[in-house]
């Protein structure tokens, strides 16, 4: 079989999928499977790694080659397995509690490095598979088992930290717009770098509605803006709001007051304005960004590449045998 | 050459360099380890230093050590008192001088002892002139004066000339020992010299004038009244190179790579003692060697863990703490049944510890240190060149029996070096029957199954991604065990349990036996293991020439047990066993062979010395 002709079905593995019903993680294994489809390598090519969580029993339904480690270090390990092997497509899979709290330093370490790794942070805002405590993504107030007065830790924003660290590929998604989910998976997929793909997911026990602001028919338009490259950035129910430039930041505006002139044009290629839209949150008054916020893959080499081409440098340069390797430095013969 | 010295045959010296640290003295030790190999002498050396990295100048805690002994003889360990201490200024000398035998000689510099640096360590007047050091025969030389004269004709910073009294030192130690002088000059030349990586020609002429100073200072100046001849040790044949555990270690990991047909891989994060592993490997990539710095300890095992999913031979490398940091990731390597092979180059505990402090108490955290009934092979080396062996081996058994590995080496012996013979790569076992990865075509018409196992090892069918068709999930939760799907069976998990424990245990019936050094039988045994072999064989084998009742057992694979272990405990009144640790084998023989193991505890940071030993022996003998 052709490796073009797979569909999404052949990427689903005969393993009964365990999440509750009407979790959102559904929608994004659907959009991960688009993207494996889109990036065309053999199934038995592709490995995914995840952490731990609701989120990373993924691989299990997925039929390519599937390892769930331990809580937080999906990206050291798969890390690994990229290096070791860079003829695989690598996708790790991991939630906001895997990724932004006890794997923050791999989170960030792998972003530093640009290893060649598909990653997709499914973040609901809440721990799950623990039974419903607050994450470094919950919103501040937020209640839950372990903050039953409301959470006091401001929350982290992943993406903001990811373009601080040099990312080469930043989206977001939300569960809800399936087709969204679909086109980062593909972009991501075929991106040559650390794509880092954040999607909005619903948890439907612990933290249902925790998007509800972004993803509801009739207020969600107001509140999120979905970036396409080249395109002017305009939001809202009638697309009435605009993203403006204020000082060193941007700013709401009204389209009907302001300059067509005026209003931001989006450039996925641009990390600055990159890093200021990945940081947009409501409580600031800016929309939550979506789409494809950053991509840039001519800047940077991906760490696999070099590590590769090191080893290539140094064998031309000193080209040792084991032999000679063994017997260098002072010997002597008895 | 003049006639003022007489040449005197010896068996073995023992020598101890101390100084600021910071000031050369790990440089200069290690430049005599390989003269004196050079020269066909045995020699082990163990490096002590403090952790700091430039420790207060001119003070006891910022005095650096670096201890040899050199024989014409099999040499086990760096010896227990120095016959010579080179003090380099009062601090060393205070700090040193009680380790040195009665009369044994102590060279210094007479320049260091101004009233100021002797008052800085707490003697109230000059210990060279006030007769405190009365019992040792103590050589004060002018050296700073000496190597100024000797390069006074030199365009350079007095400081810069000061250092050269290393290389001073060197020649006269070069001429005391009877030693080629060439050898030091070829070093001058390769560390300074236009071909150096970095040269600097005025410090070699420099160097290589102050080190013929003291070659002519120890003709000339009549302050010797013996020289030392030590013939050459009758070594196995071979080419020989010196050596230091953790380079023998990182030379393992590239050739067990080669062996196997994988690429090698270490995964790890810099620490103390076991970073000049990571340094020295990090220079083979021409050989194909990925090494990868991680983020920190746990990133480092974790990436190793995913290079071995992958198919890498993958290797972590770590001391104390860093081991318990790699603890979690430990145990997903065994539950998925991937081989890994963790070197812990053991130190001062617990915690931050003695982090530069040889110590042997690690063993315990490699047994029991993980969530579970959780069991890994525990491989010790015994010497710095033995590091080269253990590591390799325990490749072999990760390999073998698709296990995480764990090689105990320590702070002495991945520090200190000894003669290595160099093995060519074709002498070396051929790893590729033990990689045996599950491809399809190997197996028509069978389904892959992940822990399907072989019986006899009970290692598992291993496939790794990329393989055509036999694309699969494993995990950390408990897997059936058969298919490797997720299994809350509680049967199921009774059996893997059991499986993965049996896998260990099984082991031992194809390790080596241990070997027993003296007689069969008799009224103590003493049980060596990793650093403390040197020590105890020395001890031995030197109770057994005065005829004790004494006999010694090393143990190579610390667990499982050699299968006549056992037996062999049966056979002795009393069992020693040694340990630069609180007890911790003690309590595993205990526990395994329910016999009274009596523990000799050490943890000051320093190895055994050999009579150390034989006291203990001689108060469980009665004499």
């Amino acid at each position: 079989m052709a490796d073009t002709q797979l569909t999404k079905k052949d990427f689903a593995s005969d393993a009964e999928v365990k999440w509750c019903p009407g979790c959102g993680d559904y929608a994004i294994m659907n959009a991960v499977r688009e993207g494996m489809v889109a990036a065309g390598k053999p199934r038995d090519e592709v490995a995914i790694v995840s952490g731990i969580g609701c989120s990373s029993r993924f691989p299990y339904y997925m039929e390519t080659y599937g390892l769930h480690t331990i809580h937080g270090r999906a990206a050291a390990i798969a890390s690994g397995v990229k290096v070791a092997n860079p003829k695989l497509d690598v996708w790790v899979i991991s939630g906001d509690g895997d990724s932004t709290a006890i794997g923050g330093n791999h989170f960030m370490h792998a972003i530093r490095r640009n290893v060649n790794l598909k990653y997709v942070l499914i973040n609901n805002k809440i721990y799950g598979l623990t039974k419903g405590q607050y994450s470094p993504t919950s919103e501040m107030g937020q209640r839950s088992k372990t903050s039953p007065y409301g959470v006091i830790d401001y929350p982290m924003t992943p993406l903001k930290v990811a373009m601080g660290l040099g990312a080469t590929f930043i989206a977001r998604g939300l569960d809800s717009i399936m087709k969204l989910s679909s086109e980062i998976c593909i972009r991501g997929a075929k991106h040559h770098g650390l794509s880092m793909m954040e999607i909005f997911s619903n948890c439907v026990i612990y933290n249902d509605g925790a998007h509800k602001q972004l993803s509801s028919k009739e207020e969600g338009p107001n509140h999120r803006i979905i970036l396409r490259h080249g395109e002017k950035m305009l939001f809202g129910t009638e697309d009435q709001f605009c993203l403006v430039q204020d000082g060193f930041g941007i700013k709401k505006a009204n389209v009907a007051d302001v300059s067509e002139a005026d209003i931001l044009v989006h450039d996925e290629k641009n990390a600055e304005l990159g890093a200021l839209l990945a940081g947009m949150r409501p409580d600031a008054g800016l929309p939550v960004a979506l789409g494809i916020i950053y991509a840039d893959e001519s800047k940077k080499k991906t760490y696999d590449d070099m590590v590769y081409e090191q080893l290539a440098e140094v064998k031309a340069k000193r080209g040792r045998t084991m032999d000679q390797l063994l017997q260098e430095g002072h010997t002597w013969t008895v | 050459m003049a006639e003022n010295a007489k040449l005197t045959k010896s068996e073995q010296i023992v020598v101890k360099f101390a100084g600021d640290s910071g000031d050369g003295m790990q440089l200069i030790g290690n430049q005599l380890t390989a003269l004196a190999a050079l020269d066909g002498n045995d020699v082990n050396s163990l490096p002590d230093y403090p952790s700091e990295i430039r420790a207060p100048a001119g003070t006891i805690a910022g005095v650096s050590g670096f201890q040899m002994a050199l024989g014409d003889h099999k040499i086990y360990t760096a010896g227990d008192h120095p016959d010579i201490l080179v003090a380099f200024n009062p601090a060393a000398v205070k700090h040193s001088s009680k380790f040195v035998k009665p009369g044994g000689m102590i060279i210094t510099n007479s320049d260091s002892f101004t009233e100021k640096a002797w008052t800085k360590v707490g003697y109230e007047s000059n210990p060279l002139e006030d007769g405190s050091l009365k019992g040792y025969d103590v050589k004060a030389i002018p050296m700073f004066t000496l190597v100024r004269e000797a390069l006074a004709d030199m365009d350079m910073p007095t400081a810069a000339k000061d250092r050269c009294k290393n290389f001073f030192v060197m020649g006269v130690l070069c001429w005391l020992f009877n030693k080629e002088q060439q050898l030091v000059l070829d070093f001058i030349q390769e560390k300074f010299g236009p071909k150096a990586k970095k040269p600097l020609l005025q410090v070699a002429e420099a160097n290589t004038r102050a080190f013929k100073a003291g070659l002519n200072y120890g003709e000339t100046a009549i302050l010797f009244q013996e020289r030392y001849d030590l013939g050459a040790a009758q070594l196995e044949k071979g080419l020989y190179r010196n050596i230091t555990g953790n380079d023998a270690s990182a030379l393992a990991i590239a050739a067990a790579g080669h062996k196997s047909g994988l690429q090698p891989f270490i995964g790890s994060y810099p620490i103390t003692p076991a970073t000049d592993l990571l340094h020295y490997a990090s220079e083979f990539k021409d050989l194909g060697l990925v090494t990868m710095q991680m983020e920190d300890e746990i990133a480092g095992i974790c990436c190793a863990v995913g290079a071995a999913y992958a198919g890498n031979l993958a290797f972590t490398t770590t001391s104390g703490p860093g081991l318990s940091l790699k603890t979690e990731a430990a145990g997903m390597a065994l539950i998925l049944e991937l081989p890994l092979v963790i070197i812990n180059v053991q130190r001062g505990g617990p915690s931050t510890g003695l982090p530069t402090k040889t110590e042997q108490s690690d063993l315990l955290q490699s047994m029991f240190g993980r969530n579970g009934d959780s069991y890994m092979p525990i491989i010790a080396a015994n010497s710095p060149a033995d590091c080269f062996d253990a590591t390799y081996q325990g490749a072999k058994i990760a390999l073998q029996y698709r296990t995480p590995v764990i090689v105990l080496t320590d702070g002495y012996i991945g520090q200190g070096s000894c003669p290595w013979k160099v093995p060519t790569m074709d002498e070396l076992e051929d790893l590729t029957p033990y990689v045996n990865f599950w491809k399809p075509e190997d197996h028509p018409g069978e389904t892959y199954q992940p822990y399907k196992r072989d019986p006899e090892t009970l290692a598992r069918d291993w496939a790794i991604p990329g393989t055509k068709g036999v694309q699969h999930r494993i995990g950390t939760l408990e897997k059936d065990a058969l298919t490797g799907a997720v299994s809350h069976d509680p049967m199921n998990h009774q059996i893997m349990t059991e499986t993965r424990t049996n896998k260990v245990n099984n082991l031992a019936a194809v390790l080596p036996q241990a070997e027993i050094n003296g007689k069969d039988s008799g009224k103590v045994l003493v049980i060596s293991w990793g650093g403390t072999y040197g020590a105890v064989k020395g001890a031995v084998d030197r109770l057994i020439e005065e005829g004790k009742s004494v006999s010694g057992v090393n143990l190579r694979w610390v667990w499982p047990f050699p299968p006549n272990l056992g037996d062999i405990i049966s056979r002795f009144d009393k069992v020693l066993v040694p340990e630069l640790n609180m007890g911790q084998l003690s309590l595993l023989l205990r526990a395994k062979f329910l016999v009274d193991v009596e523990s000799l505890s050490k943890v000051q940071g320093d190895p055994f010395r050999e009579f150390e030993v034989i006291d203990k022996v001689n108060e469980m003998l009665g004499e």
